[in-house]
């Protein structure tokens, strides 16, 4: 026969909690259900990171923050995903996951810092395996199929999860990442935000593929495609991804199918590219107001508990501030410091012209405050 | 001791330090099997099995990139990319990460990995196989750039490349692979960074090099040497971090400078470097500062390479230029 099939392929689509906030319970795993503990703290974390976002915002327009962008809309996704993970898997985000580095533990503080310009919000503290925020799109996936190579070749039983968008996937260490993934066998999930936004960019301009999880199978592993509203769906496929890589057999894209219901930045302007109808569509579907829906149908969940909830997010997230416009400035010679494992000679002499300059010139003393 | 060429030397430093770190893995385009285009990681395979010595997919920002990542987790990657001219796709990854990973996160992460690759003209190479970019990587703040000139120098340097705990590129001369055989310490033999070396002594003038263009410079300073004009010759070693007092000391003491690379002249390292004697010894300086340097444009394919690529009469008539000034 000239012509046949040699192979044939499909993309699953996976949803537990729908937009209505009803839980489709044939999906629920059986032997290791999500317990009323767990979805009261998954409720927690989204207020804290919708209320960390919001004051960012705030901060941005009083001038207390520099460029900040929002995770709005995308909070299931991320408290689906790091709830998943365990302190000693490591973590690559990109630029958008906030809410992932506040789930794993990172000092609000810190993030607040690296968005205001100082260096000291990447310095992750020495108990969390996260990596920094990767601003150059995709760039920070091939270190993660690094840090997941190391781990297998040291015999470690983590598993490594990296974030990106849209975006990312037209990016070539996207598909190098993948490829070199799949050959390996590494044990990592690739948690793709399909937020449907790359600034400006629909995804239909990024991709002519009906699904981004579908780019997993030209790899040789599984991509699945989760509505990433629904942190239930999210959660569960994220913790089959983590377990399936932790017994070594090999990786998986999660496309989480969400929503930017903010601007890309804080210094972008959403409504120059996109309808309110569209942006209005996905508020109805906003992820907080699903699970709030479902805590107050199954858990009696009251206006009372909500008013308690923000209030202590609130004060988690003023705590914070306070604690990151408290912190003295950097002394600006620590530009130098870390630069290499010990100073080569032309740089001990930059660093003395720049105290020198800062000695001579008032109006670059180091402040108290920053 | 015994004699190896460059590619031998490099063999054994490999060898030597894979015995010694059990977490050091080679990463590259065929280095495993066929034991990389130029041989240079023949029979490491056979001795560390594929999971040190790994074969990976033809995807070079992926290589430097997963090698960022393993770095970080505290492996000690070395990376082989096949020839200079293909390491542009892994730049975002060096300048980006690579060269920032330790500042950026003020320390908590660092990135001690070192980049291979051959690189220079004059073996007759095909397009994009005889790059000289050098410049690139030195301009870049967080990366060490190391080339050798001989097979010791190059086993020496190596070593400490490897043990280095930033990023380093170490490029290669493809040129002086098989060219010179001299005798390289077995076993421990380790060459500091950021240290170059005085290669001749003299009182005439200095000629500043690195690489291949060491021994056309040598040949010219022989030349010289019969018209009386005693060169001291200094071989960089380290591009970055520079050891500018080693250079300025004998600029001090000659008054007179040549430096010859075959990278394009405009912001090649010449000028850096001619820029520095300026800054910090011109009143010693009894010529202009000469560079004997590659043309700005691109190295030609071979059937025209040897029209680009400085030559021993051209270091010699800008030897006897700044004799004559």
């Amino acid at each position: 026969m000239p012509r046949k099939v040699i192979k044939e392929f499909k993309v699953e689509w996976f949803q537990i909690l729908d937009e209505s906030g009803n839980v489709d319970r044939s999906f629920w795993p059986g032997s290791d259900p999500i317990t009323e503990k767990e979805i009261r703290a998954f409720y927690e974390a989204v207020v804290l990171i919708r209320t960390f976002d919001e004051k960012a915002l705030n901060l941005q327009r009083e001038g207390r923050l520099g460029t900040y962008a929002s995770v709005k809309g995308q909070e299931a996704v991320q408290v689906g995903t790091a709830s998943a993970l365990h302190p000693s898997d490591w973590v690559f985000p990109a630029f958008r996951e906030p809410g992932v580095s506040i789930v794993r533990g990172l000092p609000m503080k810190m993030i607040y810092q690296y968005w205001s310009g100082d260096e000291r919000g990447s310095a992750i503290p020495e108990a969390l395996h996260d990596f920094p925020i990767a601003i150059p799109v995709g760039t920070h996936i091939p270190h993660a199929v690094g840090a997941a190579w190391a781990a297998q070749f040291k015999n470690d039983p983590i598993a490594v999860a990296t974030y990106f968008g849209d975006g990312a996937t037209s990016k070539g260490d996207f598909h190098e990442g993948l490829n070199f993934a799949g050959v390996f066998k590494l044990p990592i999930v690739f948690v793709c935000q399909n937020n449907h936004w790359a600034i400006s960019v629909p995804l239909s301009r990024q991709t002519a593929s009906a699904t981004l999880a579908q780019k997993a199978i030209a790899y040789g592993f599984e991509g699945i495609q989760v509505d990433g509203n629904d942190l239930f769906g999210v959660h569960v496929t994220m913790k089959r991804a983590l377990e399936k890589a932790r017994r070594g057999e090999g990786p998986t894209l999660i496309e989480c199918f969400t929503y930017r219901l903010s601007d890309h930045t804080t210094a972008d302007d959403a409504s120059r590219y996109r309808s309110s109808d569209e942006v209005a569509a996905w508020k109805s579907k906003d992820p907080l107001v699903r699970l709030r829906t479902f805590l107050e149908r199954e858990y009696r969940w009251s206006e009372a508990d909500e008013a308690a909830l923000r209030k202590q997010a609130q004060e988690r997230v003023a705590a914070a501030v306070h604690e990151f416009e408290s912190t003295p400035p950097a002394e600006p010679s620590a530009m130098f410091d870390t630069l290499f494992a010990s100073l080569p000679p032309h740089l001990v002499r930059q660093k003395e012209i720049l105290k020198k300059r800062i000695e001579q010139d008032g109006s670059l003393h180091v402040k108290e405050k920053g | 001791m015994s004699k190896l060429n460059l590619v031998q030397a490099i063999n054994q430093a490999l060898r030597h330090e894979m015995e010694r770190n059990p977490d050091l893995v080679l990463l590259g385009e065929d280095i495993g099997r066929d034991g990389g285009v130029f041989r240079v990681t023949e029979g490491l395979i056979e001795r560390f099995g594929e999971r040190r010595v790994v074969d990976t997919p033809l995807s070079e920002s992926a290589i430097v990139g997963a090698a960022i990542g393993m770095a970080a987790y505290g492996l000690t990657p070395v990376v082989e990319i096949q020839f200079m001219g293909f390491v542009y796709a892994a730049m975002e990854q060096l300048i980006s990460h690579a060269a920032r990973l330790r500042t950026r996160t003020r320390g908590r992460y660092t990135c001690p990995l070192v980049v291979r690759a051959p690189y220079g003209g004059g073996i007759h190479a095909p397009e994009h196989h005889s790059e000289s970019t050098e410049a690139f990587f030195v301009h870049t703040p967080g990366l060490k750039v190391v080339v050798p000139s001989t097979p010791a120098e190059a086993k020496g340097l190596l070593l400490s490349a490897i043990r280095d705990p930033d990023p380093v590129l170490f490029l290669e001369p493809a040129k002086i692979y098989r060219a010179i055989k001299e005798e390289v310490p077995e076993g421990e033999y380790v060459i500091p960074l950021g240290q170059a070396r005085v290669v001749l002594e003299g009182k005439d003038v200095t000629l500043i090099t690195w690489g291949a263009m060491l021994h056309p410079v040598l040949k010219a300073t022989n030349r010289m040497a019969e018209k009386g004009v005693e060169a001291e010759v200094i071989d960089l070693r380290t591009l970055s971090p520079l050891d500018s007092a080693t250079l300025l000391k004998s600029v001090e003491k000659t008054g007179r400078a040549v430096i010859v690379h075959e990278a394009p002249r405009t912001c090649g390292l010449g000028a850096e470097i001619a820029a520095q004697i300026c800054e910090e010894a011109l009143l010693f300086l009894q010529a202009p500062v000469a560079r004997v340097a590659g043309f700005d444009t691109p190295i030609p394919l071979p059937k025209m390479e040897k029209y680009y690529l400085p030559d021993v009469d051209q270091i010699v008539e800008a030897i006897e230029q700044v004799m004559g000034f």
